[in-house]
């Protein structure tokens, strides 16, 4: 497959000492039509860099995010996670009105209002994740201790996971995200193993439901228990290295610019400034079509960057400079369109409970390294932090 | 102005009950948009608009 232009652009890197996002795309948004580029797994794709083209290609029904049909592009190999050609139920990769099934079940659970009543839970869970912190002595990793477990804890608790296997639960999530320190099979194992537990935890519920999502989701009957199996894979996974990589990075950022500490409109400037999931919202051309003044082919491979649309100097004034103070709710960190983020309210209040906890309970928190010198994810699909040394 | 909702297209995102809570509710059940003022004074009219930008699948239309 050749696409519709004929010059090719490299594929945009974050390179190590570069503010994120890459650099490339100031100079993206300015040229004319979409970028064409080659994915890091070969094969050509269209990058789409402009706010309004990138929320056009999340809407239009012409664009796929099926990873099952050609041309759909891959940016990474999925280092031992499965996809949903693996798992039924992954439902980000199939199209409406299939999808629409999977999504309205699931919606109750995740509104406005159904989140607040969980902060309760929440702010439990990042208390005992801090008193873990702070046994730690006076220094540690916030990532390992304290931003990957806070999400995974969260979920657990929502899915009705027994307090007794939450270490389990947790400790293979990890081994999930832990790019650098797992081997594909361990993470294969991992997956099998997380699937195993939930496809128990259901049986379970099924014989004795309790007051949470897989009960409820199982007494709705919309979805078959093979299909939840997979949903809840979804939402683990979804769930988990987004939301750690967002608060570790947030913390970073506040206290650089700690005048912002206390306040809950960080939060979604966090979400916008660092746009982690710059590469997840991948999409393939289902017709001919016309976009942003681009002739792009069925088949052909679109990429919208989250990032690139979230610093769009057409859409956001100063949009490199962090400002909680601006109006910036339209930011697409979540991705726009049917598939927008079911888990954004949820980790609005996991990232609000947070900051407001971790800075109050260990006033001291400083980092504990030269910030820019942090071993920041440069090679990932999703920007965020190996690691982030901190002290008190 | 009016407010007017297609909830066949609503996705439930809830960023319309949270960008305007007076306008804009959820569903108990189905978690869908429900409006709570749909003939609004001009006071709601930046709250109506913001909340028909940030609505992810096209849900909202506000007219004069």
């Amino acid at each position: 497959m050749t696409l519709s232009e004929p010059e090719a652009t490299q594929f945009p890197a974050r390179l190590p000492g570069e503010p994120f996002p890459p650099r490339q795309y100031a100079d993206f948004r300015e040229r004319p039509g979409l970028i064409r580029s080659t994915l890091p797994t070969g094969g050509p794709v269209w990058l789409v860099s402009r706010y309004e083209d990138v929320r056009t290609v999340l809407t239009d029904r012409r664009i796929s995010s099926n990873p099952a049909r050609e041309g759909f592009p891959n940016v990474a190999r999925t280092g031992g996670v499965p996809t949903q050609d693996q798992i039924p139920g992954w439902f980000v990769g199939i199209d409406p009105p299939e999808h629409d099934r999977f999504r309205k079940a699931l919606i109750p659970e995740f509104t406005v209002r159904r989140i607040r009543q969980w902060r309760p839970l929440i702010q439990e869970t990042v208390d005992r994740c801090v008193d873990h912190l702070l046994s730690l002595g006076d220094s540690a990793d916030l990532v390992a201790e304290f931003a990957l477990p806070v999400p995974s804890l969260v979920i657990s608790t929502m899915l009705g996971v027994p307090f007794v296997d939450r270490e389990f639960f947790e400790s293979r999530t990890k081994t999930l995200v832990s790019l650098k320190t797992t081997t594909e099979d361990e993470r294969g194992v991992a997956v099998q193993e997380l699937l195993r537990y939930i496809g128990r935890l259901i049986k379970v519920k099924q014989k004795r439901a309790g007051d949470d999502l897989i009960s409820r989701l199982l007494e709705s009957a919309v979805l078959s228990p093979e299909e939840l199996t997979g949903v809840i894979m979804l939402l683990l996974i979804a769930g988990h290295e987004t939301t750690a990589n967002n608060i570790a990075l947030g913390v970073v950022t506040l206290l650089s610019n700690p005048q912002w500490i206390g306040d809950d409109r960080a939060v979604d400037e966090l979400l916008r400034y660092h746009s982690v999931a710059d590469l997840v919202a991948l999409r393939v051309a289902v017709e001919d079509m016309e976009i942003g003044g681009q002739v792009v082919r069925a088949g052909e491979g679109i990429i919208p960057l989250i990032a690139g649309a979230n610093h769009d100097l057409n859409s956001f004034d100063r949009p490199d400079e962090f400002d909680p103070g601006r109006a910036a709710r339209h930011h697409v960190a979540f991705g726009y369109g049917v598939h927008q983020c079911l888990g954004q309210n949820l980790v609005r209040a996991e990232m609000e409970i947070v900051y407001r906890t971790l800075f109050r309970r260990v006033p001291t928190l400083a980092v504990d390294a030269d910030v820019t010198a942090l071993p920041f994810k440069y090679d990932g699909t999703l920007f965020g932090l190996h690691e982030l040394p901190v002290r008190w | 102005m009016r407010i007017h909702v297609d909830r066949s297209r609503c996705v439930g995102a809830g960023q319309c009950a949270l960008t305007a809570p007076a306008l804009f509710d959820q569903g108990e059940e189905d978690g869908l948009v429900e409006v709570l003022d749909a003939e609004p004074d001009d006071t709601q009219a930046a709250a109506a608009a913001m909340a028909a930008r940030v609505c992810p699948s096209g849900t909202i239309t506000v007219s004069r």
